[in-house]
C-alpha cells in the first residue's frame, strides 16, 4: 500500500489556510478602517481649523482682516509634533501665511472643504481648504484659507493600529490553526480507533467490525466487513479441505495399521512378522511426516501473526506431559516434573509453545532407553528456561547447530520414526517469542537436553 | 473394557474391532451418531471411541450433548486432522483425550487406561486369582493387604496371565501383547521382566512358572 496525501494534513492545511486567508482580510480591513478613521479625525480637525480661521476673517473699509486665533493652530497641536502651515489667499494672492503652500487644485465650493494630499517643503501634508465670501454684497471676495499639516502623527496612530491589528490577525491565525489542528484530528478520530480495533485482531478473528463508524466511513467498514466475510468463508473452505483431505488420507493408513497388527498377532514365522513390522514403521513415518508438516505450516502461520497473551508456564508444562504420560509408560519411562516456584507468565501463543514442548518431550520419550528417566524443568532468572533434559542416545556425531535445520536429523535415528521437523518447530516457536532454541548433549553420548529460553519481560 | 467405537469407515471400525477384541475387550460399533445416542441409552460403556467427522453430524457435537448428560462417558476423540489446530478444541468441549490417525493400539489401550484412572476407575477391571488381585485401571496388585504398584510393562505382562490362569503363553505372544511395534524386542527382554514379576508376587499366593520350551504360565503357589 502506498500512504497518499494524509487525509489529517490535508484538511489541516485546508482549515489553516482560510484561518490565514480569514487573518489577512481582518488584518486589511482593520488598517483600511484605521487608516480612514486617522484620515476623517485630521481631516475635522484641519477643517475646524481652517474655519475657524475663516471665521475671523473680517471684512473692513479699507479691506479685509484677520486676527488669526491662537486657538486655530493649536488645535492642531493637539495630535502630534507635526508641522502646521496655512495661507489665506485671495484670488490667488496669499495675503497672510505661507506663500508657496498651493492652491487647492479645483476651487472649492462654499461651505465644502477640499482636502488634499501632496508634497511640500519635501514632506507629505493633508492640506483642507475652505472658502469663504468676504465683503459688501456689490464686492464679494473669495478668500481661501488653506490649512497644512503634516502626516507624522497619523503615520505614527496608523501604525499603532496596523501593529495592532498584526498582533490580534496573528492571534487569530495561531489560534485558527491550533483549533483546525484539533478539529482534523477529532474528526479522523473515528478512523483511528476502526484501524486500531482491526489491527489488535488476533490471526483467526475475522467477525465483522461493529464498532460505532462515523456515516462517511461506513462505506469503507461495510467493503471491509464484506471482504473478511469472504476471507473468512475462504479460509474455512481451506481448512475443511485440509481438514477432508488429512482425513481421507489417515483413515485408510489407519485402517492398513490396525489390520496389519491384527494380522501380526496371528502370524507366527519371525520372518513374515519382521516384514508387518516394517510395513508398520513404513506407515507410522509417513503419516508422522505428513502430520508434522500439517504442523509445521500451521505453527509458521502462526507464529507469522503471533498473539500474545500470558501463558502460565507451569500449568502448561504440567498439560503437556501428562499428555505425554502415557507415551512414556510405554517404555516405562518416568517423566519428573520441576516447575518454578513461583507462577511464571509469559506473553504468547499457548498453542505454539504446547506444539513445541510437545515435540521436544516427544523426542526425548522417543530417544530414549527403556526404564529411563525424562525431567522437565521451569527456570526463572534473568532468562526463562523450560528445558527437557533424558538419559537417552542423544543426537550422535552431528554438528547441533544443523538439528533446527527442516528433516535434519540426528546421526543415530536408525529404527525410530520421526520427521527431522520436531527441533525445527521448536526452535521457530522459540524465534518467534523473541527466544532462542538451545540443544546440548553429553560428550559420552549418554543424555541431552533441549531448552527454549524465553526473555523475561 | 467395554468400548462404543463411533466411526462412519467400515473397513476401519472392522480392524478396530478385531484389534481390540484379541486383547479382551468388548466393543459395539456404532456408523453414525444417531445410533450411538441408542447404543448409550441401552448399554453401559467404560469408554467411547469417537471419530469426529460422521455422516449425520459433527462429533463435536455428540461430545457436548454428553458432557451435558447425567451419565457421563469418558471419551476418546480418534481424529485425522493435524496436532495443532485441533488440540485446545478438543480437549475444551469434552474430550479426556485424542489421537490422531493412524494410531498404535498399545497407545490407545495406555490413554484407555490414563483416561479411566482419572475418572476414579472402573468397577469391574479387577481380575482376582487365589488371594491376589490385579486392578488394570489402577495399574496395582493387591495380596495380603498389601498394595504395589506396578510399572507399565509389568501390569501389561501380568493382564495376561490373569486373563488366563493356568494357560502357558509362548514368549511371542507375551512380547506382542507387552510391547509396542515400533519397540524393538528381543525375546531375552521377556526373562527380564518375568524376573521382574516374580519379585514383585512374592509372598503372595501365586507364582509364575516356567515351562520348559513352551513358555510361561500362572499358577497357585
Amino acid at each position: 500500500m502506498k500512504a497518499h496525501r494524509s487525509i489529517r494534513r490535508r484538511l489541516f492545511f485546508q482549515l489553516a489556510g482560510v484561518a490565514a486567508l480569514l487573518s489577512l482580510a481582518f488584518f486589511l480591513v482593520v488598517r483600511e478602517l484605521a487608516e480612514q478613521a486617522a484620515e476623517a479625525s485630521q481631516d475635522d480637525i484641519l477643517a475646524a481649523s481652517a474655519t475657524s480661521i475663516a471665521d475671523s476673517l473680517n471684512s473692513e473699509t479699507d479691506g479685509i482682516t484677520l486676527d488669526l486665533p491662537y486657538s486655530a493652530l493649536s488645535m492642531l497641536g493637539t495630535i502630534n509634533e507635526d508641522r502646521v502651515f496655512y495661507r489665506v489667499a485671495a484670488n490667488d494672492k496669499t495675503l497672510t501665511g505661507y506663500d508657496d503652500l498651493p492652491s487647492p487644485r479645483n476651487s472649492p465650493q462654499l461651505g465644502t472643504p477640499v482636502y488634499t494630499t501632496y508634497s511640500y517643503r519635501g514632506e507629505v501634508v493633508r492640506a483642507v481648504s475652505v472658502v469663504r465670501s468676504i465683503g459688501p454684497a456689490t464686492d464679494i471676495t473669495e478668500i481661501v484659507v488653506t490649512v497644512a499639516q503634516t502626516r507624522s502623527g497619523f503615520v505614527a496612530i496608523t501604525q499603532r493600529i496596523t501593529a495592532t491589528a498584526t498582533g490580534i490577525g496573528l492571534g487569530f491565525f495561531l489560534l485558527a490553526t491550533a483549533l483546525s489542528l484539533l478539529a482534523s484530528n477529532s474528526a479522523l478520530a473515528p478512523i483511528a480507533r476502526i484501524a486500531d480495533s482491526v489491527a489488535r485482531r488476533g490471526p483467526k478473528e475475522l467477525r465483522a467490525v461493529v464498532a460505532e463508524t462515523p456515516t462517511e466511513i461506513v462505506p469503507l467498514v461495510v467493503a471491509l466487513n464484506s471482504f473478511m466475510a469472504r476471507l473468512r468463508a475462504s479460509l474455512l473452505q481451506t481448512e475443511d479441505f485440509i481438514a477432508e483431505a488429512a482425513h481421507r488420507v489417515r483413515t485408510p493408513l489407519a485402517t492398513v495399521r490396525a489390520q496389519a497388527e491384527v494380522t501380526y498377532r496371528k502370524l507366527n514365522k519371525p520372518e513374515h512378522k519382521k516384514a508387518i513390522r516394517e510395513m508398520i514403521g513404513a506407515i507410522d513415518e509417513s503419516s508422522r511426516s505428513a502430520g508434522q508438516m500439517l504442523d509445521h505450516a500451521m505453527v509458521t502461520f502462526r507464529a507469522d501473526s503471533l498473539t500474545r497473551v500470558d501463558v502460565d508456564l507451569n500449568s502448561l508444562m504440567a498439560e503437556v506431559c501428562d499428555r505425554l504420560r502415557p507415551t512414556a509408560d510405554l517404555k516405562d519411562i518416568t517423566i519428573r516434573q520441576f516447575p518454578a516456584e513461583a507462577p511464571v507468565l509469559i506473553k504468547g501463543d499457548r498453542i505454539l509453545i504446547q506444539a513445541a514442548l510437545q515435540n521436544i518431550l516427544d523426542n526425548a520419550i522417543k530417544y530414549s532407553f527403556d526404564d529411563g528417566e525424562i525431567a522437565v524443568k521451569i527456570e526463572a532468572d534473568t532468562q526463562i528456561r523450560l528445558s527437557v533434559s533424558d538419559l537417552g542416545r542423544g543426537f550422535g556425531d552431528i554438528d547441533l547447530e544443523q538439528l533446527t535445520t527442516r528433516f535434519v536429523r540426528g546421526a543415530n535415528v536408525e529404527g525410530i520414526v520421526g520427521s527431522g521437523l520436531g527441533l525445527t518447530i521448536a526452535d521457530e516457536v522459540a524465534t518467534a517469542h523473541d527466544g532462542r532454541l538451545e540443544i546440548i548433549q553429553n560428550p559420552e553420548g549418554v543424555g541431552a537436553c533441549v531448552s527454549i529460553i524465553f526473555p523475561r519481560i | 473394557m467395554r468400548f462404543l467405537l463411533i466411526e462412519d469407515n467400515q473397513k476401519l471400525a472392522n480392524a478396530i474391532v478385531e484389534r481390540l477384541s484379541l486383547d479382551g475387550h468388548a466393543i459395539d460399533h456404532a456408523d453414525t451418531l444417531e445410533t450411538a445416542e441408542n447404543c448409550i441409552k441401552v448399554a453401559d460403556y467404560d469408554l467411547i471411541l469417537l471419530d469426529i467427522m460422521l455422516p449425520d453430524g459433527d462429533g463435536r457435537n455428540f461430545l457436548k450433548r454428553q458432557r451435558k448428560a447425567e451419565k457421563r462417558t469418558p471419551a476418546i476423540v480418534i481424529t485425522a486432522r493435524s496436532e495443532v489446530s485441533d488440540r485446545v478444541n478438543l480437549l475444551d468441549i469434552g474430550a479426556d483425550d485424542y489421537m490422531t490417525k493412524p494410531f498404535d493400539f498399545s497407545e490407545l489401550e495406555a490413554r484407555c487406561r490414563a483416561v479411566l484412572r482419572r475418572q476414579g476407575g472402573v468397577a469391574d477391571n479387577r481380575k482376582t486369582f487365589e488371594n491376589t488381585a490385579l486392578d488394570s485401571t489402577e495399574g496395582v496388585l493387591q495380596f495380603d493387604g498389601q498394595v504395589i504398584q506396578l510399572r507399565n510393562r509389568e501390569l501389561r505382562l501380568l493382564e495376561v496371565f490373569f486373563n488366563g490362569p493356568r494357560q502357558v503363553f509362548s514368549k511371542t505372544h507375551l512380547i506382542d501383547r507387552m510391547f509396542s511395534l515400533s519397540d524393538e524386542a528381543s525375546e531375552n527382554a521377556i526373562e527380564v521382566y518375568v524376573a521382574r514379576l516374580r519379585k514383585r508376587l512374592e509372598g503372595s499366593g501365586v507364582r509364575i512358572e516356567t515351562v520348559r520350551g513352551l513358555g510361561y504360565r500362572m499358577v497357585p503357589v
